[in-house]
């Protein structure tokens, strides 16, 4: 049974097709990585993902269960929306962490919220929040970051802000944890600790996608590769075989770029 | 001068002897309930249509509301808060046949006139908060509402904290004019003051004063909070 089904996503922005046709699956603990110039639909197959963005066309499906039909207006309700989106959790390339809240504040706020929604909360709200905060501690020691949980955004570097959003992706136990090139905004040195937190996620079989443009950690640290160009994915395969055999001449180009 | 040492002399036995300082307690407290509650109230409404403006709009509901924001911004914009507080006093009670006391209509009245402009100086806010802010809490399961209230709003009231404090200046000087429908504000304790003692001079003068304090301690107090919330923010 795969983790993820993507059948036939399409999506436009006014005239311009970005997706064409998206379609993949993958198991359970696997990682793929999605690798390809800007523009050429990365970031939105994510989005599409995470219902950031709606699809015009295509379903997509989570343990055989179908979380999006496009010819299915029920699953387009806004109610139904948010309770799918809990299957996926989403790292941003900007982090995007809440500055009025500390560190711990940001990984707990969503679960505290949701929590509020149990029937049983009232009655059990004490027990309830310890849990919540005992998971909001154990993800950010999980990270790395025991010592800044009561930090505020700002007073973070940008790597332990990454760290945090991760924390805060994973607080809600997600089936499939999304990467927007989440190293994108951080200078080499700070990319690495990143990079550290995610391979050690891998290696728990964490099912993730990742969009990113570091050629190496994609080689190092996934089980798939996609390639995209142009809305479509070009060329798939394991990183031995995108990486060092290429099928495809636009992959060879790519690729090509990036070493030169 | 000596002339004004009697003018003086004069308003101070009629603000201490005559119970002017009565009516001038009295009148402060109405100016300030009338300006805080009018605040308090224009913050709610405001609030909400710049929440209901920013609501994309594909649907039809947030159309209509969005339209009916519209319409109500322009309405209490484009007419004069003396002829909104006439209207509503000698048109829309007696029509509707509720009674309310002067004050009551003021502080409705205010409240109405201060959330059509609240409503865009909270829609700037809004719109300068990242729109990664309103992306991360829907990632996380949040529905629309809940991230404007617990994210996005409250970034937005620290960025439009000295805005609003300026339409709460506005406010309180704009209390002079609740006589016109019979509330009894400060203006209207100095003018009893004055017409007991026929001199205007010094009373007039008393209340600018007090206005220009007023003004100030605001003033002070909003920079306090605006501290306070800077806590969480790189530009301390």
């Amino acid at each position: 049974m795969p983790a993820l089904e993507v059948k036939n996503i399409n999506k436009s922005f006014g005239q311009t097709s970005v997706l064409k046709d998206i379609s993949f699956s993958m198991e359970q603990g696997e990682v793929i990585s999605i690798i390809g110039s800007s523009g050429s639909g990365k970031t939105t197959l994510l989005r599409c993902l995470n219902f950031l963005e709606t699809p015009d066309v295509g379903q997509i499906f989570v343990e055989d269960q179908c979380i999006f039909n496009s010819e299915d207006k029920k699953s387009l309700k806004d109610s139904q929306i948010r309770k799918n989106r809990l299957h996926f959790g989403l790292v941003f390339q900007s982090f995007n962490l809440f500055p009025q809240y500390t560190a711990k504040q940001n990984v707990m706020l969503a679960c505290e919220l949701l929590a509020k929604e149990r029937p049983d909360y009232k009655a059990n709200k004490k027990q309830i929040l310890a849990e919540i905060e005992q998971n909001a501690r154990n993800l950010l020691k999980r990270v790395g970051l025991s010592e800044r949980m009561d930090n505020y955004p700002h007073q973070l570097s940008g790597g332990q802000q990454q760290r945090v959003a991760i924390a805060r992706a994973l607080a809600l136990k997600p089936d499939i944890l999304c990467f927007d090139e989440p190293t994108s905004a951080l200078d080499p040195e700070l990319t690495g600790e990143v990079l550290k937190v995610i391979k050690a996620l891998a290696d728990e079989k964490t099912t993730m996608v990742i969009v990113t443009h570091e050629m190496d950690f994609a080689r190092e640290v996934s089980d798939r590769v996609l390639f995209m160009d142009d809305g479509l994915i070009l060329e798939q395969g394991t990183p031995k075989e995108v990486f060092d055999n290429p099928r495809e001449e636009r992959t060879k180009q790519f690729l090509k770029k990036l070493t030169d | 001068m000596g002339d004004f040492e009697r003018k003086v002399e004069r308003f101070i036995e009629i603000f201490i002897n005559q119970n002017g300082y009565v009516k001038v307690l009295e009148g402060l407290k109405n100016t300030l309930l009338i300006a805080i509650l009018g605040l308090v109230i224009g913050i709610l409404i405001g609030t909400i249509i710049a929440t209901v403006r920013v609501v994309p709009k594909y649907k039809v509901l947030p159309r209509i509301l969005n339209g009916f924001c519209s319409f109500y911004v322009g309405l209490f914009r484009g007419t004069p808060m003396v002829v909104q507080l006439l209207v509503c006093y000698y048109v829309m009670l007696p029509l509707m046949g509720v009674h309310m006391t002067g004050v009551q209509v003021a502080i409705l009245v205010f409240g109405l006139n201060s959330g059509a402009y609240i409503s865009e100086i909270m829609r700037s806010g809004i719109m300068s908060v990242d729109s990664g802010q309103m992306e991360a809490g829907r990632a996380v399961g949040l529905s629309f509402g809940t991230t404007m209230v617990k994210i996005v709003i409250p970034q937005a009231v620290k960025n439009i904290l000295p805005t609003l404090g300026n339409e709460f200046i506005t406010l309180i000087k704009e209390t002079s004019v609740v006589s016109f429908v019979g509330a009894a504000d400060l203006y209207v304790a100095f003018s009893y003051i004055g017409s007991n003692s026929y001199e205007f001079m010094v009373p007039y003068l008393v209340m600018a004063l007090i206005y220009i304090v007023l003004v100030m301690i605001i003033s002070l107090g909003i920079k306090i909070m605006e501290r306070s919330l800077r806590k969480s923010d790189r530009r301390n």
